[in-house]
């Protein structure tokens, strides 16, 4: 009887727990909580001899980016309200760091180390802990949210010529053209991001958009589309796309883009890199640039030159 | 205060009969007691990522959150110094566990029993103790971790209390932690899933012979130390040494001035393409504790510990995914102590009444100038593994195993029974989360889990089994 009694004791309150973690779960989902998934197409990705499948990023997603892109892509999910930038709206498949032109769809390379490498100055991480195979996957998830990547193919990549040395001429003449292309009016004349048009900038959803302070920062500056010359030269040739920074491919010839580069980097003023130490060597003084006259075609001259023959 | 509990059920039962009672008595004390250090909704709050992001199930970290602690409590972006925070944001977590659970032991000693020994079984609703976790970054690459945590009745310990100096000279490579804190194995006992009174515990992360004095060599217990540690940028390499006072974590119970062990641990990870990232690793805690303590009056004086006598535990550990739902832990271990240890030296200062064995007769488990070991005594050596495997349906909901094993190879005394203390525990459960964001964690968890320690009833002959049967809601917040 004993027994009987502690058996049945036992199974009243195992059905009473289960039946309260049952009510558990059975309360209604907090309106920022999760939705229902969004069905989820057969897109692909392709990196290097990887190829990302949309299925198998599906739980991924849930898991490491809808908090804050949204289980449905549109940049709500429940933390994009605490969030400063916004998360990327994935249903626009409009993507700030690109190798190719403006307006144009980024390739899977691009997106694939956009969430490797994280974004600075945002609260995207650095997600190089993800796997290759996980990350090629969830580039190919991304796709799921616009038609834009059943319309169109990606843009072509810029072609980036090699960079030339740097020389305290080439930082010279980048500094008058961050004065002539006005670069200025946004990113104010030390890049400290406080330009005179800074305060009135927003984004392609008319959210405020702070200019990007190339003054902050110690040695590990980064720029969100990442961190080498070669980064640097693609973000002004390509354009960051929805936000009021253009591309300048044209308007700028290659060369000149390089030198551009090389008098952004000294705005770093924190950084150790060669441009610093050409300036450092120039005693920190940017010499006034002088526009190199093509010279004049050669006169006809009854001068012989020396040692010249007839 | 779990650690004490569980050693003393499992380990030491032919010495001390009653605490089997107490023991039993206090399966739900134990349950929330443990799980320390673990999952923090602060961080998620700071950073604005779901808890998902850093747990595969909170309170087991993921390669994302492994790399997180790594760096210390940073995701090495322009967020992680706090004064870009909000005024209002406060890095503090509670953990908190109701539940429900029927515990069961198959021989207690009892005066109302004929044979002395009878099977007890009782089950109840009760909580966890409280965790009060505070952890994050005094500045950039300046972390810390504080933990208060109390049992059911609200007696506090501390369970750490540690800063961190990251990557000095602006590398990964260069870490300091000064504290207490947890040895730096990658397989965490203070964030594995389990709850129950016989499955929260790693049993090789404690394990000590039968009579053994040896308490300093628990790996899981956090200690007082000081690490270095360093990893690539990817995390990918990671390795440390911690040098640590072997006094079991405690400051309280100075068991001498110069006993130092230290724990060495490293692993690599490598991608094996749609399987996922695994890793492998090795550690090794090399240690010394003290044997010999000056008395007054009999009792043994605080601080006065010298005859150091050495112990080791080496094994491998390895974190292994078949694919996104899939993954298999393995932990092995072979440790050994000094004889001195196997015949009951070395825990005088917590356990002054004890009797060991002299080569001159019983004595006080104190070596005292001319103590002599019992003719043939030898190190008690032992191996054992545990294989723990998860199951991960969706990121709300894992489905978790664990098979643990530990033999003994070498008794201390000569003619002991070779099976004497080995160990068979095995748990299985599962934990589901209903919802997921970044604010808070919560879980309802249902687990049964199964311990057996040969010839250790309170007979001295037969074999002691318990087993518990949990569910409870667990939440942090």
């Amino acid at each position: 009887m004993r027994v009987f009694k502690s058996v049945y004791g036992c199974a009243g309150v195992l059905i009473l727990v289960v039946a309260a973690g049952v009510a558990a779960l059975a309360q209604e989902a907090p309106e920022v909580g999760p939705k229902a998934p969004l069905a989820v197409k057969p897109m692909q990705s392709h990196v290097g001899s990887m190829t990302g499948h949309a299925a198998a990023a599906k739980s991924d997603y849930r898991r490491y980016c809808a908090g804050c892109h949204g289980d449905y892509g549109d940049s709500n999910g429940e933390n994009a309200v605490w969030l400063d930038p916004k998360p990327r709206d994935f249903t626009i498949a409009t993507f700030k760091c690109r190798s190719t032109p403006t307006g144009t769809l980024p390739t899977d390379e691009d997106l694939f180390n956009t969430i490797g490498r994280g974004v600075t100055n945002s609260n995207m991480p650095i997600w190089n802990a993800l796997g290759p195979q996980m990350r090629a996957d969830l580039v190919a998830y991304i796709k799921i949210f616009s038609p834009r990547w059943e319309k169109e193919k990606a843009g072509e990549p810029i072609k980036i010529p090699a960079e030339p040395p740097v020389t305290i001429e080439s930082i010279a003449h980048g500094k008058a053209l961050f004065t002539k292309l006005e670069c200025w009016k946004c990113h104010g004349l030390h890049g400290e991001g406080d330009g005179p048009s800074a305060a009135t900038l927003t984004d392609s959803k008319d959210l405020p958009i702070r200019p990007y302070n190339f003054a902050a920062g110690k040695n590990d500056s980064r720029f969100k589309c990442g961190d080498t010359n070669q980064d640097l030269y693609k973000i002004f040739m390509t354009g960051l796309d929805g936000t009021p920074m253009p591309s300048f491919a044209d308007v700028i010839q290659p060369n000149d883009a390089w030198d551009l580069v090389h008098f952004l980097r000294t705005l770093q003023v924190n950084r150790h890199g060669k441009e610093n130490e050409v300036l450092s060597a120039a005693h920190g003084v940017i010499p006034p640039y002088v526009e190199k006259t093509p010279a004049p075609a050669a006169a006809p001259s009854d001068n012989k030159s020396p040692g010249g023959g007839n | 205060m779990r650690m004490w509990a569980q050693s003393h059920l499992c380990q030491k039962p032919q010495r001390t009969p009653s605490v089997l009672a107490a023991a039993f008595a206090l399966a739900f004390l134990i349950l929330g007691a443990g799980q320390s250090a673990s999952a923090f909704p602060a961080f998620a709050r700071k950073y604005g990522l779901r808890c998902s992001a850093c747990h595969e199930s909170w309170p087991m970290l993921n390669y994302f959150g492994q790399k997180f602690k790594d760096n210390g409590y940073q995701l090495m972006n322009d967020r992680d110094a706090p004064i870009w925070q909000n005024n209002g944001y406060w890095p503090v977590t509670f953990r908190f566990t109701p539940f429900w659970s029927r515990e069961s032991t198959n021989k207690v000693a009892t005066d109302q029993s004929p044979t002395g020994q009878q099977k007890l079984t009782a089950t109840g609703f009760s909580f966890g103790g409280l965790d009060i976790l505070s952890g994050g970054t005094l500045e950039k690459n300046i972390s810390f971790l504080f933990v208060p945590s109390s049992d059911e009745t609200g007696a506090f310990h501390f369970e750490s209390a540690n800063v961190r100096f990251d990557n000095l000279l602006h590398s990964p490579w260069f870490n300091v932690k000064v504290g207490k804190f947890e040895l730096d194995s990658f397989i965490s006992e203070k964030r594995e899933l389990n709850l129950s009174a016989n499955g929260a515990t790693y049993q090789l992360f404690h394990f000590i012979p039968v009579g053994d004095g040896n308490i300093f060599g628990q790996l899981g217990d956090n200690q007082l130390a000081v690490e270095w540690m360093g990893h690539s940028y990817n995390d990918r390499t990671r390795i440390s040494i911690t040098a640590f006072n072997s006094v079991d974590g405690s400051p309280d119970r100075p068991y001498g001035q110069n006993s130092y062990s230290w724990f060495i641990a490293g692993s690599q990870a490598f991608n094996t393409g749609k399987l996922g990232v695994q890793r492998v690793g090795g550690y090794a805690v090399l240690g010394q504790a003290a044997t010999t303590y000056a008395t007054s009056g009999g009792a043994p004086v605080t601080g006065s510990g010298v005859g150091n006598k050495d112990f080791y535990r080496v094994g491998f550990e390895g974190l292994f995914y078949l694919g996104p739902k899939l993954d298999f832990q393995v932990f092995t271990q072979h440790g050994s102590d000094s004889a001195w240890f196997g015949q009951g030296y070395g825990d005088f200062i917590d356990n002054p009444t004890g009797v060991c064995q002299s080569a001159t007769g019983p004595q006080p488990c104190n070596n005292t100038p001319g103590t002599q070991l019992i003719p043939g005594a030898r190190r008690p050596t032992w191996n054992g593994a545990f294989v723990e495997t998860h199951v991960v349906w969706h990121p709300q909901f894992t489905i978790f195993q664990r098979s643990e094993w530990v033999r003994m190879s070498q008794q201390s005394t000569p003619g002991t029974p070779s099976n004497l203390g080995d160990i068979d525990n095995y748990v299985i459960g599962y934990r589901y989360n209903p919802f997921m964001t970044s604010r808070a964690g919560f879980a309802f968890h249902n687990e049964f889990s199964w311990l057996r320690q040969r010839g250790t009833a309170p007979d001295g002959i037969s074999d002691l089994s318990t087993n518990s049967l949990m569910a409870g809601f667990d939440f942090a917040f």
